[in-house]
Parts: structure tokens; C-alpha cells; sequence
């Protein structure tokens, strides 16, 4: 995972690769603890994510919350087996995916 | 068919996923379709992992085989943990808000949906989970 901040702290973009599974989700939201404080604007670039469980999405919707308090998060460019799984589980009405 | 003894620990997942991948691409199974499975095989042995012993420590066998006729990947996971049967519990409303989302049961839910078959048992004290997925 590879995150860029914009100067003032407020424009976060999140790059995620391979997967995201129960081992990495854990990473991701200990990392997003910090991250994402004082972040309006948070994009989460999926083009190189091709696995999401539901400990993944357990994380994707704790950051949707947490944005939502002060800010908006969207997800951008998620593959097609990516977008399958949203859609299974309802997540693509929760989270705010661009297409 | 393939065994794979290993503590019921989630810092295992990576060796569980990698012995089941090594399986799937002897039988040539597409890419798409593995990672179907492998999500499968995470939800199980990580539910496995958080509940079956908790607090105490155990292990779970993990066996891979093939069946043809359809062709298909067969996975079994048994453990020695409280008698649970995942599959009782009641489906997640996938439909609610953010704010109203539950997350508990949304990991067997992705499995009954992406699995051909799930079956539980309970035979002598053990948890048999077996996922058939074509293939």
C-alpha cells in the first residue's frame, strides 16, 4: 500500500495492491489510524487490488464512516472481480465508487 | 488428495492460502475462479482461527481434492473447536446503510455465494466445513 498527502494534510490518495485480505486489512487499519486524520478528500485507487475478503471490507467501510464526518472517500478503479464483490455484499450502495 | 495440518492461527493464513494455490494451479484452474476460492478458504480459517479455540490454542486440517464429472475442487476444513455450525447463522442485510452495517456474517455469506456447495457436519467432535467449487 502506498499513501500520498497533499501539503496542507487534507487530500489523501491510497494506492492498495495484490490483496487485501485478513493480514493486510490489519495493516491497513492501523495505517489508516493516522492517515487519515484531518483528511477531507480520500481516494482509494483499486487498479492493482484483485482480492478483497470481508476483514478488507470491514476496513473499507470503518474509513467510510470515518470520512463521512467531515469529508467524502471514493474508490477508483476497481476490477471487475473487485466490483463482483462489492456488489455481493451490498458495499457498492455503502461506498462511493467512481466508475 | 493433499493434507495441510497447521495451528488455527491468522498469521497462518499466507502458508494456508499458498498450499491451496499450489494445488489449484496443478489443476489448472483460472485465475478469476482462485481467487474466488482463496476468499472462501480466508473466511473459513480465519473464523476458525478467532472462534473455534478461543481462548485456548488447536489446530485445523485443511484437504484439497478433485472430482470430475463436473470438474471441480473439493475443500475440507475440520477442527477440534466448540461445535459451530456457521451456515445456521441468518444471512446479513446487505442492504443496509453504512451507519446501520453490521460486518458479522458477511464472510460465510461470500462463501455460500461464490461457493457451488458448502456443507457443515458435526462427527466425532470434530467441525467439518467442505466447499465444492466447478472449476
Amino acid at each position: 500500500m502506498n499513501f500520498e498527502k497533499n501539503d496542507d494534510g487534507t487530500v489523501l490518495k491510497l494506492t492498495l495492491d495484490k490483496k487485501l485480505s485478513a493480514v493486510t486489512a490489519d495493516q491497513l487499519e492501523k495505517a489508516l489510524e493516522k492517515e487519515l486524520v484531518g483528511v477531507k478528500d480520500f481516494t482509494i485507487d483499486m487498479a492493482k487490488l484483485s482480492y478483497v475478503s470481508s476483514a478488507g471490507l470491514r476496513v473499507l467501510l470503518k474509513a467510510q464512516k470515518y470520512v463521512n464526518q467531515h469529508g467524502t472517500m471514493k474508490i477508483i478503479n476497481a476490477v471487475p472481480e473487485v466490483m463482483r464483490i462489492f456488489e455481493t455484499t451490498g458495499f457498492n450502495e455503502i461506498l462511493n465508487i467512481s466508475k | 488428495m493433499s493434507v495441510l495440518n497447521i495451528d488455527a492461527e491468522v498469521s497462518n493464513l499466507d502458508k494456508v492460502l499458498a498450499f491451496v494455490d499450489e494445488k489449484l494451479e496443478s489443476y489448472g484452474c483460472l485465475p478469476k475462479t482462485q481467487m474466488q476460492i482463496d476468499i472462501a478458504v480466508e473466511e473459513i480459517f480465519v473464523n476458525i482461527a478467532s472462534y473455534a479455540y478461543n481462548p485456548e490454542k488447536g489446530s485445523a486440517a485443511i484437504s484439497v481434492e478433485t472430482q470430475e464429472d463436473p470438474l471441480a475442487v473439493i475443500i475440507t476444513f475440520t477442527d477440534g473447536g466448540v461445535p459451530y455450525d456457521p451456515l445456521k447463522k441468518p444471512d446479513p442485510d446487505v442492504t443496509l446503510s453504512a451507519e446501520k452495517r453490521q460486518i458479522g456474517g458477511l464472510g460465510i455469506y461470500m462463501v455460500k455465494k461464490s461457493m457451488d456447495n458448502v456443507t457443515y457436519e458435526y462427527k466425532d467432535g470434530k467441525n467439518i466445513l467442505t466447499i465444492t467449487k466447478k472449476f
